[in-house]
């Protein structure tokens, strides 16, 4: 860091012991601070609050006035929910969607995690030429908007490779749940940047002293990996894992260009922005249908908290 | 597959697609064909011979309306064999040019902007009609609409449904209190206007909000007038800017405007002041018509939808439309309005016989008789529209008098028609000169 910039590096800024940090810490622990954090919690909170209350109002008084008049004349119905879960003909079909969201989120976070995983591993532990360069251009790669890659890969897929004339891959063609692959290889190839980029910084912190200690023990690069870096990075494996599972969870755009609207892949994402009937008319439908697909974000995120905090912080913290 | 020497690895690979696949076969429960040979398929045997083939239909239309058209070609479906896989999705107009461009466009694409439809047939994309598509397409709808899917003396597009856009939608209970009579002609609506306005309704209540797309109602306002006040032939220069945005015909028909929407007297029932039909979403605009708290509103067919669903449609029920009074009275019965082309993007047999099916009146008919739809197709049962509006403006697009025109912010440029015109009407609402507003729509038509 050549930069003339007075504070301390931002390694050291989460660091307790630092004097300056050590101010700024005690001063945020003090009970203005607190007041001032439930504040802004509150002020956070009140959208989806009142998305909540709003879902479980009749049609007519959520189009016509807004949620907080609810507690001068509550009036609530399940009708939001019942259209929102059985509205089509052949009831419960929202659940084909959910099985198509998780049959694209959960193999997508696999793949990321344990690519990124041994990706990082390799950028950091192990000496070939080449390695920062690669590893500044997987880290330079992050600015990349995905958009640009819509059109090229959906060519791919749809066309194959054709270099100077020559076919050099054929179309996929792929038919019925064989169409998820196209759906997982752009939103593993999407977000292997970070991940990469958030393991590595984990990983190259281990002390060099225990990978030295195995190595001399005569454990390679496979052993390594599963029986040190594996178990010490938990925490960062889960944080990403959480991270990734809620980004592909929550995307509709990937989704709409390679999975398409059609029963058999589409996600829940794809199915709620189309539930607002052709005009929009229907949008009573979307209160309800936002909370239908937060349950699962929601448990994921609560049953994983204490690792996903740890992890966060496990990055930048250790050393 | 990719193919992993370590069986682990394997295992893994293949537990999410094991997972996958078996979900996936338990909920795609195959529906039954009907026996092609049955006296019921008769209907179809044009189309049969096609077995086990599938084709891709991707629109905007989605939810009810989607699974009603799916209900309507279902039983072509069962009986030639041709397996239609829809997919409705409100990104069509952006996806659309993605799914071109990757190579992965649809079989057949349903397109509500004529424009858009021309965009691909320019550039090659999109199949000209079939002889035999064409020759259905010719016998079924009037030549209006036909030229609307035009490109370069090629026929691209068989309309599909439509909208009437130069509605009005009235109380016919507040009518009959007052004793109001649905005007013929513009001095009588004005005069309608005036008598309203002496009593606690106001006349007219409109609103214009709709997030990205906000002031879209208000250029269906400014092409209505447009059309009676000078005739179809320089609405059509208007639209193809042979005229410029800031003729003086455009500015006279925006001052008739002006005398509605910027009329303090005359807006907006309901809600408040003039400015506050910027604010108010088109979504709700119209509702105080079914309370009797306003006189008149001016929207498309499909606002039928919106009323809340204990709200009567019917010329003597709670809500009704009549179409918006000719200024010009030689011009005929103006009407504005849009719908959908189905256009191809494949040559296959199937293809064509899809495509072909769909511009018959016997899936105009099914359409029809699943529900809240109409079209342009004239022989199309009309007794079998249920909704009162619908039959109303099935009838006035086969009007012989009709002169239709379609919505022309859907034929002008994107950039003008989903967009300076769309802004310049807001700021037209919140203030702004009309030649100022004029002239700067004008501005921003593309080369």
């Amino acid at each position: 860091m050549s930069s003339p910039d007075p504070r301390p590096p931002a390694t050291a800024a989460t660091r307790p012991r630092g004097t300056a940090v050590g101010r700024v810490g005690a001063r945020l622990s003090t009970r203005a601070a607190s007041a001032v954090a439930v504040v802004i919690a509150v002020l956070w909170t009140v959208p989806t609050a009142g998305l909540l209350i709003s879902s479980f109002r009749p049609e007519q008084q959520i189009k016509t006035t807004g949620w907080w008049t609810f507690f001068t004349s509550p009036e609530t119905t399940l009708r939001n929910y019942q259209e929102v879960l059985f509205g089509r003909p052949s009831s419960g079909q929202l659940a084909s969607y959910f099985i198509n969201s998780f049959s694209i989120a959960v193999p997508t976070m696999v793949f990321v995690v344990t690519l990124a995983a041994l990706a990082a591993y390799a950028l950091a532990w192990m000496d070939f030429p080449g390695r920062d360069w690669i590893f500044v251009g997987i880290f330079a790669l992050q600015v990349v908007p995905l958009q640009m890659a819509l059109v090229p890969l959906l060519t791919l897929f749809s066309q194959g490779l054709v270099v100077g004339g020559v076919q050099v891959l054929p179309a996929w063609d792929l038919q019925g749940a064989f169409q998820f692959t196209q759906v997982w290889i752009p939103h593993t190839i999407f977000g292997l940047p970070l991940g990469i980029f958030l393991m590595h910084n984990f990983i190259s912190q281990l002390p060099r002293s225990l990978i030295d200690a195995a190595r001399v023990d005569g454990a390679g690069h496979g052993q390594i990996f599963r029986s040190i870096v594996l178990p010490l990075t938990v925490p960062a494996l889960v944080s990403l894992s959480i991270f990734q599972f809620l980004w592909v969870w929550n995307d509709l755009l990937v989704a709409l260009i390679f999975a398409g609207g059609s029963v058999e892949v589409a996600p829940l994402t794809a199915r709620l922005a189309e539930m607002a009937g052709t005009r929009g008319n229907e949008w009573q439908r979307l209160t309800a249908g936002a909370f239908v697909s937060m349950v699962v974000p929601l448990i994921v995120f609560f049953s994983l908290q204490r690792y996903f905090v740890r992890g966060l912080l496990a990055g930048s913290m250790k050393g | 597959m990719p193919m992993t020497p370590r069986r682990r690895v394997l295992l893994a690979a293949t537990i999410p697609l094991v997972l996958v696949s078996t979900g996936c076969s338990y909920l795609s429960g195959g529906g039954s064909a009907a026996d092609p040979g049955s006296a019921d398929c008769k209907a179809f045997s044009d189309w049969q011979g096609h077995d086990g083939k599938t084709v891709e239909i991707y629109a905007s239309i989605r939810d009810e309306e989607g699974e009603r058209m799916q209900e309507a070609w279902q039983k072509f479906s069962d009986c030639t064999g041709i397996t239609i896989k829809y997919e409705g999705s409100a990104e069509f107009e952006a996806q659309i040019q993605v799914r071109v461009d990757g190579g992965n466009a649809p079989d057949i694409a349903f397109f509500p902007q004529p424009g858009l439809l021309e965009r691909f047939a320019a550039a090659g994309d999109a199949k000209p009609l079939p002889d035999t598509v064409r020759k259905r397409a010719e016998d079924g709808y009037p030549k209006d609409w036909l030229s609307y899917a035009t490109h370069d003396g090629e026929m691209y597009g068989t309309p599909l449904g439509a909208n009437v856009k130069s509605l009005v939608w009235y109380s016919p209970k507040l009518f009959a209190e007052e004793g109001y009579e649905v005007p013929k002609t513009w001095d009588a609506l004005i005069k309608l206007s005036d008598s309203m306005a002496d009593t606690d309704v106001k006349p007219w209540c409109a609103g214009i909000e709709s997030g990205e797309a906000t002031g879209w109602p208000a250029t269906d306002w400014v092409e209505n007038v447009m059309l009676r006040e000078n005739g179809p032939e320089v609405y059509d220069q208007w639209v193809a800017h042979e005229i410029p945005f800031d003729d003086p015909k455009v500015e006279k028909a925006l001052d008739r405007v002006d005398g509605i929407w910027r009329n303090p007297d005359y807006v907006n029932a309901g809600f408040g002041d003039v400015k506050s039909i910027v604010t108010t979403s088109s979504q709700d605009a119209g509702l105080p018509v079914a309370e009797q708290k306003c006189g008149m509103h001016l929207m498309g067919t499909f606002y039928a939808a919106n009323w809340s669903e204990d709200t009567e449609i019917a010329e003597d029920g709670d809500v009704f439309a009549f179409n918006l009074p000719p200024i010009d009275e030689s011009v005929g019965t103006p009407v504005l309005g849009g719908g959908e082309f189905t256009a191809a993007f494949a040559e296959r047999p199937e293809v064509v016989a899809v495509q072909e099916y769909l511009a018959t009146v016997d899936y105009a008919d099914r359409r029809a008789q699943a529900g809240s739809w109409f079209s342009a197709h004239q022989d199309l049962d009309l007794k079998a529209l249920k909704n009162p509006n619908d039959r109303l403006a099935a009838e006035l697009l086969r009007d012989p008098d009709t002169v239709f025109r379609w919505d022309g912010a859907d034929i002008m440029p994107a950039a003008v028609g989903s967009g300076t015109f769309w802004k310049g009407m807001t700021n037209w609402l919140n203030g702004d000169d009309t030649g100022e507003v004029l002239t700067y729509v004008e501005k921003s038509w593309p080369e």
